[in-house]
């Protein structure tokens, strides 16, 4: 069974909020648009989106790191958005598990965008129905796109390849690959949702230098003991004679 | 949570509206055991058509809480898994079942048909009874709203509602001069608002001993225990800092909590004690209409109280 996702990559995430915007930018003139805003150009602008970026600062100062945070539904393999819909319009569709709302059936009930521990469900004010992302299901399938471009606007846009998309369930997929060796996990395990998508975490790249290693030494290992050592100062002929 | 009025109106009148029922269902019970004093047609029909406005009132309300009204009919596809969908279902089938209750005594056909009013009653009663089930499911069932997931939660929308509802009960009984009755759902009344206060009281001390399962660990997957949020991603609102974030201060939701512990339980407690005492019967009405703005402010502050964990993603505007 195919369980598509995104897998984020926190590591190369630099905040610029491009898959944000491509986000709007497709899906408002797409299947799932308008998302409407409301006030956009006035004091208190509110609009609806599928994706948030949000920035996190971890640790104290000195010793902080910043972590840009992209939050986008978790199309989760138990999600707990759909069995409480009451008219069915909340669905995860078998064949490639993807959550999606159907528009034409929701009554703007918002009950299911509470039983979201994630927060990502946002209703639209103009069309009065649940929103949420649909990971481009019209663009993910569509025949008459070259096949690269068939995937996520979000993931197309990251100018930092941040953004992984694929199938979850296929172990040799790019996203399974990058989930295991990678150390992907996902947000809040504690209430058994299994968000499908995942993150991978922060790397700090680290040498391991011994001081041994700081001054120079030739024939470190002292193989051939018996030949008498130079002293430190000594100038070497790297690469031309056998001390 | 935001409360919402239209979901407070809905679960208070709807509540009370069964609480009525179940009260001179009672008393009917009552009558033909030979426990209870009479309980003339009248009365009953007079009773059963405030619930039945009551519970409409609600219904009507409900319909505020949608972004799309006109397609609320759909809302009953979904009963396996909904407990929305249940109560969606459960509502008009106890209304339907309420007004044929009402019909029955109000046309005579009761007198003539003792058993089969009495099983009407008992099918209404079960309706009724189910309905408390799906509103306080429909709040239950979600685990990650900490405050409200317990039986507690059953249980107070069930006892809040037969307090309310016994004491409306009262309120009519006082009213239409029967005084044996007032006394019976005088009893009755004071009863279940006993019962809900120790019930209410106990959830309020289990909410004041939650520990949030989430935290901003868990919430981005970051093992440090100092982590602050620097921007949500967005300096307007949107719909996730408008719907779940109460937006009042602590001091207003602990005032809140006051009135409703005091308007809701003492206060008429102690008017339909004197009422009934003293035979005063406006003093049973307006036990009612006090209680009925204590639940409200009980309401308010259920849904004030809950704490979403999706609120961890949005505490910092930039």
């Amino acid at each position: 069974m195919t369980q598509l996702a995104l897998v984020i990559d926190l590591n190369v995430c630099v905040g610029c909020h491009a898959c944000v915007t491509s986000c709007k930018q497709w899906n408002t003139s797409g299947a799932a648009g308008p998302m409407s805003d409301r006030n956009p150009y006035g004091a208190d602008p509110t609009g609806t989106f599928f994706n948030r970026v949000q920035t996190f600062e971890v640790g104290e100062y000195p010793n902080t790191q910043t972590v840009h945070f992209p939050k986008s539904c978790l199309h989760c393999e138990e999600p707990p958005c759909v069995p409480v819909c009451p008219t069915g319009a909340s669905y995860k569709r078998p064949e490639d598990g993807i959550v999606l709302v159907d528009y034409d059936k929701c009554i703007g009930c918002k009950y299911c965008s509470w039983a979201c521990p994630y927060g990502v469900r946002e209703i639209d004010e103009q069309q009065r129905v649940m929103k949420k992302c649909t990971l481009c299901v019209d663009r993910i399938y569509d025949a008459s796109l070259p096949a690269a471009e068939r995937k996520p606007a979000c993931v197309l846009a990251c100018p930092t390849s941040a953004r992984l998309f694929g199938d979850v369930h296929d172990p040799d997929s790019e996203v399974s690959q990058a989930i295991r060796e990678r150390a992907g996990y996902a947000l809040m395990p504690e209430w058994g949702t299994q968000p499908a998508n995942h993150y991978l975490p922060r790397r700090r790249t680290t040498i391991a230098i011994r001081p041994e290693e700081l001054a120079r030494a030739d024939n470190p290992l002292k193989v051939d003991g018996k030949l008498p050592k130079p002293p430190l100062r000594d100038p070497a002929l790297d690469d031309v004679t056998s001390w | 949570m935001q409360p919402a009025f239209s979901v407070l109106f809905l679960t208070t009148l709807i509540g009370a509206g069964q609480g009525l029922f179940l009260a001179l269902f009672t008393a009917e019970l009552g009558a033909d055991i030979g426990w209870t004093p009479a309980t003339p047609p009248a009365f009953l029909a007079i009773g059963a058509a405030v619930a039945l406005v009551l519970t409409g009132l609600g219904l009507v309300s409900s319909f505020f809480h949608l972004g799309r009204p006109e397609r609320a009919w759909r809302s009953a596809a979904r009963w396996r898994t909904s407990w929305l969908s249940r109560e969606v279902i459960v509502l008009p089938m106890f209304m339907a079942a309420l007004a044929c209750y009402g019909l029955a005594h109000a046309s005579g056909w009761s007198a003539a048909h003792p058993v089969p009013t009495l099983v009407l009653g008992a099918i209404t009663a079960a309706l009724a009874l189910a309905l408390y089930l799906c509103t306080g499911m429909i709040y239950a069932c979600l685990k990650f709203l900490q405050e409200w997931a317990s039986p507690l939660t059953v249980i107070n929308y069930t006892l809040l509602g037969l307090a309310s509802g016994s004491t409306l009960a009262t309120a009519l009984a006082a009213q239409t001069a029967a005084p044996a009755l007032t006394a019976f759902f005088g009893a009755g009344a004071l009863l279940a608002t006993a019962a809900a206060f120790v019930f209410r009281a106990a959830s309020l001390v289990r909410n004041a001993r939650l520990r949030p399962k989430s935290t901003l660990q868990t919430a981005i997957g970051v093992r440090h225990p100092r982590i602050v949020q620097i921007s949500q991603g967005f300096m307007g609102g949107s719909f996730n800092t408008r719907e779940f974030f109460h937006g009042r201060s602590r001091a207003l939701l602990r005032s809140v909590k006051w009135v409703f512990l005091i308007l809701a339980f003492p206060v008429p407690a102690l008017l339909l004690a004197t009422g009934v005492w003293l035979d005063r019967p406006a003093l049973p009405a307006l036990a009612f209409v006090l209680q009925y703005v204590g639940l409200l402010a009980e309401r308010w502050f259920f849904f004030a109280q809950a704490n979403h964990p999706q609120n961890l993603y949005y505490q910092a505007v930039a």
